[in-house]
């Protein structure tokens, strides 16, 4: 028996780290996925006044801090049971499609950008950043600058700061706008759109490469899971707020419920050798790490909101939507390939892009009403988003005094954490057999097929020229090494 | 990168005049919100990478811990190192980066206090893995882990949880502190360009055990809104407050703000959004424990001639660790209250 380490693959906080079990005969007989890092939030947060849970529970992720803001605001209305004004909803929705933009902008571009634009065969010294922009051009680059910068100044605009915003409080936001900043707002808004268009467009132009139509179309990232994720009263996809509806592998619908009867549907998974449990559909049932309509391993994110709603709440963006269904499912059944997730990926920027424009026009946008006061007795509250890597939920239980006494989380990329382990092992498995490693296919495959889910394991990968870092150690079944390969 | 850059002719006569050096950058136990902080530099980061070649640095480029355990003891120059100490990786880590860098920064609050993580130091690990693997909430059949597990296929290593979360320095000697949650990145681009002119030797170089990034007054002090004498009867918490008035200080409001204690440098945005502040660039100069310096704050605002009116007062705040110690609990006097 032979075990293959990789080591790290990327990061969450800590490392990812993945063993391939190989059997006598050579082939993979078992993979092991593990996340080595726990912070205990949920501990520590008991006994905080539950007005403090948004600062808090920020700190949970420097890279989507906007999403645990909104989930633990909302987590708070939801604990005093008190309705936000309309002016002060459309603020915390303003602030987080903006975050949309500049969080999506910067997987596509900065991220995935390298193996899409390049093509997966293209030099390693050229698939990073400065390659893309290279090839594409260097108006490109400040495009893509420029959409991050403008989402950020929304978010410090309505959020106070730039990382870890402070302006979500149970009720409502602690401030309006002026007519200022919502012309600044304005201005950038209309410069989103233009900037979801031209990468929808780009993205186009890019399907006509066969490499790239095999990344979104082909077989080696294809689960049959459920999908699952948030959609409005019109089952369109969204962001802020709405109803989960999980859908079967077959399209059939398995599923629709508030987020605070999450614990009717989900359950979580513990298992000794990771820190990180997976989330499974309770009704269906745990049958470890395996795809089917028996097992219940469901996929969120951008492929999971759109296999889940029936369309797009923007005209543009629903456009996107009926020519994606049609290339890669036309009988509009759940698109399973993980590759598919890119596209997904942008047309959900160009929903969020438009999202922005309408709320900054609304005339009652700049109002000062922006928060109401809580007058019931504080008990318990769910606060469920779309966070961009998935449906994020926030469970508080207070006293009466509104303290918290006990939190439950449930964090976007975990959802996922089920099938990203079936992608990396579908992968040693197709890779690997009786004992030949296929040493750089393996490591470049494993790594798309992380990045398509835009794991928050690798807030790493997130940010800029983005190999990810990995060994490969091949022991003996004593664990002594017998080679290593390295990716430079 | 952008159209804005500096072009490779600039670049080359940069790199000719001026030497390069080494920079890492590292997270620990962290949220992974300083190193976004690095990356919207944006175009200055850019130009920084003329001065600076990132060696080692995870959340933006390639990186093994095999390289940096190739490298000789100080080659690297600068190590920016952020994220707390909570697992023996983490500490690990903390001491290979100390023995290979030159200056070792304590970079961010997790880093320098232990931040909002270092919460869980008022908590008994077990209790920390009773509330993540909580049966009623989750299906534990299998066990839970902690530590290395035996598989079928023999041992699957996994870090262990030290029983508290460490700062930096309580781990490794370390030169400079840059705090905040996470710091400015305007603050960034001038230690980063403070760190440079004094490796070229045309800046000073600031003794060592320094904070950088920050001022040495307080956020009062960066605060714009209005301060009067008022004196306060109770502390209110902002969801019973019908009005925040927009211009005045709001300590005098009744808001258990941070401010009084909390170092500078920020620019005071919280306060400014009508959020107090929560503390998050750690004490102020000269002052070791935030809590007490806070506390000692509070005593002179309310309005309270007998030591019984104090208790009373202060009893109105729900929380007094977190209040008092939200950022800065690990490195704190108590040290987590626990052995």
């Amino acid at each position: 028996m032979t075990r293959i380490s990789i080591d790290p693959v990327t990061r969450l906080e800590g490392h990812g780290k993945i063993e391939i079990i190989l059997d006598d005969a050579g082939d993979v007989e078992h993979t092991y996925f593990q996340i080595p890092e726990l912070r205990g939030f949920e501990a520590f947060c008991v006994g905080r006044p539950v007005e403090d849970m948004p600062a808090l529970t920020n700190r949970i992720c420097g890279v989507c801090p906007e999403a645990h803001h909104m989930a633990a605001a909302k987590a708070a209305d939801a604990v005093y049971n008190v309705t936000v004004p309309r002016t002060g909803r459309m603020l915390r929705e303003l602030l987080y499609n903006a975050f949309y933009v500049t969080d999506h902008a910067t997987h596509f571009y900065v991220l995935s950008g390298p193996d899409l634009i390049m093509g997966p065969d293209a030099p390693k010294s050229e698939r990073n950043i400065l390659g893309v922009v290279k090839k594409v051009g260097v108006e490109v680059g400040g495009k893509v600058i420029d959409a991050r910068k403008a989402g950020h100044r929304v978010i410090e605009i309505i959020g106070g700061r730039r990382i870890h915003p402070c302006t979500g409080v149970p009720g409502g936001m602690t401030k309006a706008i002026s007519e200022e900043e919502r012309d600044e707002i304005k201005a950038l808004a209309d410069g989103m759109v233009e900037f979801a268009g031209f990468s929808l467009d780009l993205f186009d132009s890019m399907l006509a490469d066969e490499a790239i139509e095999e990344i979104v179309k082909g077989d080696l990232y294809t689960h049959q899971t459920y999908y699952s994720g948030l959609v409005d009263e019109n089952d369109k996809v969204t962001f802020y707020d709405g109803q989960v509806k999980v859908v079967a592998p077959d399209g059939e619908i398995h599923g629709q419920y508030e987020p605070k009867d999450y614990r009717d549907w989900i359950s979580e998974k513990v298992e000794p050798w990771t820190f990180l449990k997976f989330p499974y559909l309770k009704k269906v049932g745990w049958k470890g790490l395996v795809d089917g309509k028996d097992s219940g391993m469901y996929t969120v994110a951008p492929l999971g909101r759109l296999n889940v709603a029936s369309g797009m709440a923007t005209p543009k963006a629903q456009e996107a939507y009926e020519k994606y269904f049609a290339t890669l499912s036309p009988k509009g059944t759940p698109v399973h390939s993980r590759g598919a997730t890119h596209w997904a990926r942008l047309i959900e920027l160009m929903q969020a892009a438009e999202t922005v424009q309408a709320l900054v026009n609304d005339p009652e946008i700049t109002s000062p009403d922006v928060r109401a006061i809580p007058t019931q007795t504080p008990t318990e509250g769910v606060g469920t988003v779309e966070a961009p890597r998935g449906t994020l939920t926030h469970h508080y239980w207070t006293d009466e005094n509104g303290v918290v006494t006990r939190v439950n989380l449930i964090v976007g990329t975990t959802n996922n954490y089920g099938p990203i382990a079936m992608s990396v092992d579908k992968a040693a498995r197709s890779l690997i057999s009786k004992g030949t490693v296929v040493t750089e296919g393996l490591l470049d495959r494993i790594e798309m097929g992380f990045r398509a889910y835009d794991p928050c394991f690798g807030c790493a990968t997130h940010t800029m020229p983005g190999q990810m870092p990995m060994v490969v150690t091949i022991r003996d079944r004593d664990g002594n090494p017998l080679e290593e390969l390295r990716r430079d | 990168m952008t159209t804005e850059a500096i072009t490779p002719a600039e670049a080359d006569a940069v790199a000719e005049a001026k030497p390069r050096y080494k920079l890492a950058m590292y997270w620990a136990s962290a949220c992974g919100g300083c190193d976004v902080a690095v990356l919207n530099l944006g175009m200055k980061l850019i130009e920084f990478t003329e001065r600076w070649e990132p060696v080692f640095w995870p959340a933006a480029m390639d990186a093994k811990r095999a390289d940096v355990r190739a490298m000789d003891d100080g080659e690297i120059d600068v190590c920016l190192f952020d994220g707390g100490i909570r697992t023996d990786e983490d500490a690990e880590m903390a001491r290979l980066l100390r023995a290979k860098s030159k200056v070792l920064v304590a970079f961010g609050s997790c880093a320098g206090e232990g931040c909002i993580p270092g919460l869980a130091n008022q908590r008994s690990i077990e209790a920390v893995f009773a509330a993540a693997y909580d049966p009623e909430l989750n299906d534990v059949n299998g066990g839970t882990p902690n530590g290395p597990w035996g598989s079928p296929y023999g041992e699957l290593e996994l870090p262990t949880l030290e029983v508290r979360l460490r700062t930096l320095g309580q781990v490794v000697d370390i030169d400079y502190l840059v705090p905040g949650c996470p710091p400015e990145t305007e603050r960034i681009a001038e230690v980063l360009g403070a760190v440079t002119a004094a490796l070229d030797g045309t800046g000073p170089l600031p003794p060592k055990g320094a904070v950088l990034g920050a001022g040495t007054s307080t956020v009062c002090d960066e605060c714009t809104r209005e301060r009067g004498v008022k004196t306060i009867k109770e502390f209110k918490r902002i969801q019973t407050l019908a009005e925040v008035d927009p211009n005045l200080c709001l300590l005098e409001q009744g808001l258990p703000c941070c401010g009084p204690a909390a170092r500078d440098g920020c620019g005071a945005k919280c306060p400014a959004a009508g959020a107090p502040c929560i503390g998050c660039y750690g004490a102020t100069q000269g002052v070791k424990d935030f809590g007490a310096r806070l506390l000692s704050a509070y005593a002179s605002v309310v309005d309270a001639s007998e030591p019984e009116d104090i208790e009373r007062i202060l009893a109105g705040l729900p929380d007094t660790v977190g209040q008092f110690y939200r950022f800065s609990l690990a490195a704190s006097l108590l040290h987590g209250g626990r052995s």
